[in-house]
């Protein structure tokens, strides 16, 4: 599924896009960004709650799809307008980490 | 032996924001050198979690990139406190980051080994007081 269609399904708010016809293959979620570092495979959709600046470097040195920000979490300006510099995919949902990983492994199985 | 191609990059201590800029860099350079995209990610995530580490314990050191025709070799050099029991520290989970890092996301426990985990072979030269140097490589 592209990134794109996948916003439109979960109705994802987008704060930052780059390239949203790149394809998502998978699902992580965690806040702790050595763990998100180490284990989020590629072109995953990452979903945490975390939404400072460091997010952006490990969504893009682990080649993440696009990071989703649960329970409404919006970062401040500067990370906002240094992912919109990097082109990273970066949406937010009122949804919590928990059912945003329930609607994502479902539409991905 | 071919001379490698080299980049070398200053990382400033305690600072979380510019923290993973070197690597950043890094990437794109390997991704024009033509660098296959999985090793680009490799090199990325170890390259980031050493450059965290120096950040957050050794207020900050150097990171030296030599792209060799069949490798990749990084090295990173502090002059922070060094690591007293390399072996705990190479535990996952483990990990002496102050509450103020761990608020950030950081502090998991994970750095070192993720460093392992991506790399083909990691060697630790650290003294208690003086620093720590570590060399990774990743064969292409």
């Amino acid at each position: 599924m592209k990134i794109n269609e996948l916003r439109d399904t979960l109705a994802l708010q987008p704060l930052s896009e780059g390239d949203t016809d790149r394809e998502v293959s998978g699902g992580y979620t965690g806040d702790l960004l050595s763990f998100v570092m180490g284990r989020c495979p590629a072109d995953s959709a990452w979903i945490t709650i975390m939404n400072n600046v460091n997010v952006l470097a490990v969504a893009s040195l682990a080649d993440a799809a696009c990071v989703i920000l649960a329970e409404d979490s919006v970062p401040d300006d500067a990370v906002l307008s240094r992912a919109r510099t990097e082109g990273i995919n970066l949406y937010t949902s009122p949804m919590t980490a928990y059912e945003l990983c329930g609607r994502l492994y479902a539409l991905l199985s | 032996m071919s001379e490698p191609v080299r980049f070398h990059f200053d990382v400033a201590g305690e600072n979380f924001v510019s923290a993973g800029e070197a690597s950043a860099t890094v990437k794109k350079l390997l991704r024009q050198l033509g660098v296959d995209p999985a090793v680009i990610r490799r090199v990325s995530i170890a390259m980031y979690e050493g450059e965290i580490n120096m950040v957050i314990h050794a207020n900050g050191g150097t990171a030296d990139i030599l792209v060799y025709t069949d490798r990749i070799v990084i090295v990173l050099e502090d002059h922070g406190p060094g690591i007293p029991n390399v072996g705990l520290a190479m535990q996952e989970g483990y990990s002496t980051a102050a509450e103020n890092v761990r608020a950030l996301g950081f502090g998991a426990g994970m750095g070192l080994p993720n460093m392992k985990r991506y790399t083909d072979s990691m060697d630790i030269e650290t003294a208690v007081g003086r620093g720590t140097k570590i060399t990774m490589e990743i064969s292409l």
